[in-house]
């Protein structure tokens, strides 16, 4: 289980593009040098992947994951370093790739297996799995060129799962499939996992890559963010889109004269900012706001809320406008708990101010988090239990 | 640092490329016919009308003199159509095939070949139309010992042709206008090849012995003298026979093959390691 399957080691991708140096008659002609604009889409990336595991590669559009995945597949050769794989490689890179529209689905499933590598009687002995895998039956002996893009994908999918291959390299097709068929190549993918089969794939969905994934790679301008756990990586990914504050600000005419400052997390109010507590701990969170003339008597109350992952609020606190200042000016908002509870994981907090009717005045979210570091591995919250086996008992 | 990719090699894996091969020739062949009533006996119908056009032109109003021109053409024709529809169609190999190139990984070296192999097909079914049809009128006479020179006659071609091809689809990725060159070339190509006249002629004309070598070293001149050597004119009784071939012998040809196959390895190894130097960016350049 210790063995890698697939490793690269300070890979760099360099795409020169070529300015009008595709042609012939011009290079002869003139011999100056051709001037070439090059683009780093890798930037010394090693990333070693083990036999078993399931890896997400994330990160913004244009941050390298595609060319990564190629790079490791075989197609793209890295510009510097080394890639290595151990294994047999099925990619996925794109729906229909390998495909030939005029052909049937039959044809091109013999087509495609080929070259994945396949023997034509290895093939034959697959076909019926492929077919009924891909749930194309009635269609399988049309041409392709016919098919939904749905269609094509679970055509591509069939070929490439039951090619046997040790190694999975999956570009982000999946979404294309409807649930069923999603939940399908999930299912499918659980079941390389249990054979102990190396996945790696491209997504979007950070929700997905932290159900299916026990790892994940985040990827900026072709350079490895982060690599590990993949709930830790979608929250480095959101911090690095940006989304993790909110897309829509408030009208900028009423939001005049009221600006905030940076959270900051401590242990009491006012204290050395920390990045983590553990549960029992007393948490103190300051939120400076500074604040114009024409708001005061107009804040009725301040809310924060703790969120966690994919912004669940966890709990939320209020300060009323009885314990707010009525002074213009720079305020300390501090909220203090003084035990955490027994949680485990990320958080931001949310803040907003609002009128009486609870019309929102301003809000904000945090790009900084903080961690409750609890005891327990799995979960968000402690339990306390029982556990005990009996024997003899039937339920 | 040299990039590395490590693989565990399949047991299988030399004969899954064979079929691969055999696959993508399978896909060329059934997307060209599928879709037409007539299917393949389309590809008699070029070397038909090569046929009449050029029989038109040259015996009846430059009046040749070469006795049963059709076969004395075809004997010719049949093998540089294969050569030349492969060089063209190797040219786009690459490029046409940038979809599959640039998403899956598969032996790169496969394309080329396929081209090779999608023309020799054709190739086998018209000249076996061929020599059917010398057979039905009564021209047995192909049916010696002769007909073995084609054996060298084709491993010189499938040489010549193999490195030509990997030499222009790598070219062609890089440089797009290798098409256009290609085109070109294989239009002299075929003038400069004794294919629609006689290479007798050649040899009476090119009166400077140096000046008739050099055109005989076009290793496609050797193959196409060669091959008709093999198939025509075996019938002594067949007037001037013996005038339209370059030699009556064979080992004039043996000789001449010798040469152009030494040529046609030079280009080979040339377009193999082009081939080979360039397969590395074609999934970036494309």
């Amino acid at each position: 289980m210790t063995d890698l399957a697939i490793s690269s080691s300070h890979v760099s991708k360099r795409f020169a593009s070529h300015v009008g140096a595709t042609s012939l008659k011009e290079r002869i002609l003139r011999r100056a040098h051709i001037s070439t604009k090059d683009f780093w889409a890798l930037r010394d990336v090693s990333v070693d992947i083990l036999a078993g595991e399931t890896v997400g590669l994330i990160g913004a559009n244009g941050s390298g994951k595609s060319t990564l995945l190629k790079v490791l597949a075989g197609i793209l050769r890295p510009t510097e370093g080394t890639v290595r794989s151990n294994g047999r490689i099925a990619s996925l890179l794109e729906l229909g790739a390998g495909f030939n529209s005029e052909l049937s689905g039959r044809e091109n499933i013999y087509l495609n297996a080929s070259l994945l590598g396949l023997t034509r009687k290895e093939t034959r002995s697959l076909l019926d799995e492929i077919i009924e895998f891909s749930e194309l039956e009635e269609f399988i002996d049309g041409p392709v060129k016919h098919y939904s893009s749905g269609m094509y994908v679970r055509l591509g999918f069939a070929v490439a799962v039951n090619v046997d291959p040790e190694i999975l390299l999956v570009d982000e097709v999946l979404a294309v499939g409807d649930e069923h068929f999603q939940r399908k190549c999930l299912d499918k993918i659980s079941e390389f996992q249990d054979d102990g089969r190396t996945i790696l794939f491209v997504s979007h969905s950070s929700g997905l890559v932290e159900q299916v994934c026990s790892r994940a790679v985040v990827l900026d301008h072709g350079h490895v963010m982060f690599d590990g756990d993949p709930y830790f990586a979608s929250f480095e990914l959101r911090k690095l889109l940006g989304t993790d504050v909110p897309s829509s600000k408030p009208d900028d005419a009423e939001h005049s004269g009221l600006v905030f400052g940076k959270v900051v997390f401590s242990n009491r109010a006012g204290g050395p900012p920390i990045e983590r507590v553990a549960p029992g701990e007393s948490l103190a969170i300051r939120v400076p706001v500074t604040i114009g003339e024409h708001w005061i008597g107009r804040v009725d109350h301040v809310r924060l809320v703790v969120m966690g992952v994919g912004d669940i609020p966890i709990w939320s606190m209020t300060i009323p406008a009885a314990d707010l200042p009525q002074r213009a000016g720079d305020w300390a908002l501090d909220f203090v708990v003084p035990e955490c509870p027994p949680l485990r994981g990320r958080f931001v907090v949310a803040v907003q101010l609002s009128r009486e009717a609870g019309q929102a005045i301003a809000a904000m979210r945090t790009s900084n988090a903080f961690e409750i570091t609890g005891a327990q591995k799995i979960g968000l919250i402690k339990v306390d239990y029982v556990g005990y086996a009996e024997a003899g008992v039937v339920a | 640092m040299t990039p590395a990719t490590t693989a565990r090699p399949r047991a299988s894996s030399r004969r899954a490329q064979g079929e691969l091969v055999t696959a993508l020739i399978g896909k060329d062949l059934k997307v060209k016919y599928q879709a037409s009533v007539l299917g393949f006996v389309w590809s008699l119908a070029m070397p038909l009308v090569l046929l009449l056009v050029y029989s038109f032109v040259f015996q009846v109003v430059l009046k040749s003199g070469i006795p049963r021109f059709g076969f004395y053409l075809m004997s010719g024709l049949l093998i540089w159509t294969a050569f030349s529809g492969s060089v063209s169609m190797a040219t786009d190999s690459v490029v046409g095939n940038a979809g599959l190139v640039k998403k899956v990984r598969f032996p790169l070296g496969v394309l080329p070949l396929t081209s090779i192999g999608f023309n020799a097909v054709h190739y086998a079914l018209q000249t076996a139309v061929f020599l059917a049809v010398m057979v039905a009128v009564g021209d047995t006479n192909f049916l010696s010992l002769n007909l073995l020179l084609l054996v060298p006659a084709l491993i010189v071609a499938i040489t010549f042709v193999s490195g030509l091809a990997f030499l222009v689809a790598s070219l062609n990725v890089r440089y797009r206008d290798t098409t256009h060159i290609v085109e070109i070339l294989l239009l002299a190509g075929f003038w400069f090849s004794p294919v629609v006249y006689s290479v007798s002629l050649v040899s009476a004309h090119l009166t400077n012995e140096w000046m008739y070598n050099l055109y005989l070293l076009n290793p496609m001149t050797a193959v196409v003298i060669s091959s008709q050597r093999a198939l025509y004119a075996q019938n002594p009784a067949l007037a001037g026979g013996g005038h339209v071939l370059a030699d009556p012998g064979i080992a004039f040809y043996l000789e001449r093959l010798g040469l152009a196959m030494i040529i046609a390895s030079i280009v080979c190894v040339i377009g193999l390691l082009s081939y080979r130097r360039m397969s590395g960016e074609f999934a970036e350049v494309l």
